[in-house]
């Protein structure tokens, strides 16, 4: 360890504290934000101190939502985001754990091709091919629909990549081991291969959860209906308001709403999260 | 790719495949093949016909002030955000690597905002430069500063640039962390024993040691900010004023959805597209020399 002197110490310290204090800053203000009523608010400058409306806000918003943007209820939003984001890691990991254990332990025709067309669509995010994606969704009639919040984001390879990437490294001493004691490929995906994914299934579910969650230009485009909407449309509805007063202390609630699940998984789960960043993004 | 020992048969890889390549060409190719045709294909009005036109979408686009303008936007956008957040994560993960007690406390306040979404960070960051109930743009209205970004095209393009940047760090904090944790300590104290500063340290061993991990976080972080940012950029501005804001993931979301301009927004689509192809060959030819030496 190379020696510091106090001043670096406290130098180094005073960084980070400073770094903590600026990444929570924004989102100290919206949590104080609120918990006050409107008039608090918009008074020049608001309160720096959580006030007395906090379980009103948030009662508000979860039944009610914001008057502005016709009184859709929070709740509902939030219980789409979860479908939205519970269904694309799911059936993302489902789809890439049986195309890799295809890719890599089995020799079929055309095996390359289809392993290059599934890797083309790698690094290109659903923004990019945006409004052919939502003319195809609009021709499958699946407009406000969670199929199409949903299957879109399930077709990258990333996922793909990382399982064919770990079966890679799982010893062939294994395969011959199980091929011995007579298993098929079901039993060998099933009894061997899944339960030594664990840690990877549980690493991917975490970033893909919160991938889903914050998706965000794409249900813009594909929900019309309130009752479909995502948080994070929500909170844009809310705030479109034209020239009336938005409704600040309800869509700081649901900011911070929106915040909580993913926030939760990542904190919660840091361990598994920081496998998974550094695993899947590499 | 070598080939290691396999399972017989034809018809179950096939079956196993088969969710994977059909959400693939339905929503994979069969949209970016739609956006190669629309955008050298011109429809009549009533969409009854179409006709081939070549390039003449694309020399429209590339024509077009409008889009050069989104074009250099975007690269002042993604180019700030990238090297800001690239820095300032490189500077926060190297203040974390040297902390013995308490490094979790630490880690876990700068990594948590990772988990914001960027339509999120947008509000946010809104609600404190609102130029009427904004406690930040009080703040410099007291200090003598008039903060309006609705109208000042220089302090809307400061406000986005900032909050894509918060909302970056702790994803480039995480990976620099990670990084500088695999760099052998002894390398590092053996400099220092032969007396070398904390500068040279850091410029003659530390840094060109992280390269693989800038290199890849420079890729990734060009395209965090050419596509991820959409909502920062649309809840924060709307591309405006005046397009000072508009990057070029909102202009194809614009021309297409609000303008209703499909061959056009086509064309752009399948020059975003290219850019990212490009992207991540450079990526991947990258990855592949490192390996090799």
């Amino acid at each position: 360890m190379i020696d510091q002197s106090p001043w670096e110490r406290i130098f180094t310290h005073g960084v980070l504290i400073l770094g903590c204090l600026i990444v929570a800053f924004p989102v100290y203000v919206t949590f104080v934000a609120s918990t006050h009523s409107i008039e608090d608010i918009i008074q020049v400058p608001m309160p720096l101190l959580p006030g007395g409306h906090l379980i009103d806000n948030y009662w508000t918003a979860l039944t009610s939502g914001a008057d502005s943007a016709g009184n859709a209820p929070v709740g509902v939003m939030m219980l789409n985001s979860l479908i939205m984001a519970v269904t694309i890691a799911v059936g993302k990991i489902s789809v890439s754990i049986l195309a890799a254990f295809a890719i890599v332990y089995f020799k079929f025709p055309f095996r390359m091709f289809f392993f290059w067309m599934i890797f083309v669509t790698l690094m290109l995010p659903v923004e990019v091919r945006i409004i052919p994606t939502y003319a195809v969704i609009s021709d499958l009639g699946m407009l406000d629909s969670y199929a199409g919040l949903t299957l879109p984001l399930i077709a990258s390879a990333t996922a793909t990549f990382l399982f064919r990437q770990f079966f890679m490294t799982v010893p062939e001493e294994l395969f011959h081991a199980a091929r011995i004691d007579g298993a098929g490929p079901i039993r060998f995906l099933c009894s061997i291969i899944i339960p030594m994914s664990r840690t990877n299934i549980a690493a991917l579910f975490v970033i893909l959860f919160i991938y889903g969650w914050n998706q965000y230009l794409w249900p813009l485009l594909i929900t019309t209906r309130e009752d479909m909407y995502t948080i994070l449309i929500g909170i844009n509805r809310m705030l479109n308001v034209g020239d009336d007063q938005a409704d600040w202390h309800i869509i700081m609630a649901t900011s911070i709403l929106a915040m909580i699940p993913p926030v939760i998984v990542v904190v919660s789960m840091q361990k598994l999260f920081i496998k998974g960043m550094t695993e899947t993004e590499k | 790719m070598q080939q290691r020992a396999v399972f017989s048969g034809k018809l179950l890889p096939l079956l196993l495949l088969l969710p994977q390549i059909a959400v693939t060409l339905v929503f994979f190719f069969w949209p970016a093949s739609q956006a190669i045709m629309q955008s050298v294909l011109q429809e009549d009005p009533f969409g009854l016909s179409s006709k081939l036109i070549w390039f003449d979408n694309f020399i429209e686009v590339f024509g077009n002030p409008d889009y050069l303008n989104s074009l250099w936007v975007t690269v002042l956008f993604s180019g700030s955000v990238s090297l800001l957040s690239l820095s300032i994560g490189l500077f926060l993960a190297l203040q974390a690597d040297r902390i013995v007690h308490g490094a979790v406390v630490y880690n876990t306040m700068l990594v948590w905002p990772y988990a914001i979404s960027a339509a999120v960070a947008g509000v946010l960051w809104l609600f404190l430069f609102n130029p009427t109930i904004g406690i930040v743009a009080f703040a410099l209205a007291r200090l003598g500063y008039d903060w309006n970004h609705l109208l000042n095209s220089g302090e809307a393009m400061t406000l986005v640039i900032a909050a894509a940047t918060w909302n970056r760090v702790p994803y480039n904090f995480l990976f620099f962390l990670a990084g500088l944790q695999s760099i052998p300590k002894s390398l590092v104290e053996a400099s220092a024993i032969d007396g070398a500063g904390r500068f040279s340290r850091f410029w003659k061993i530390v840094f060109p040691l992280l390269m693989p991990t800038t290199f890849f976080l420079v890729v990734v972080n060009v395209v965090y900010a050419f596509f991820e940012t959409f909502g920062v950029i649309h809840q924060i501005t709307e591309g405006g004023p005046a397009r000072a804001t508009e990057i070029l993931v909102y202009k194809v979301f614009y021309d297409g959805v609000i303008g209703l301009d499909l061959g056009g927004s086509a064309a752009q689509s399948v020059v975003l597209m290219t850019i990212v192809i490009a992207l991540t060959v450079i990526q991947f030819r990258y990855i592949e020399s490192k390996v090799n030496y």
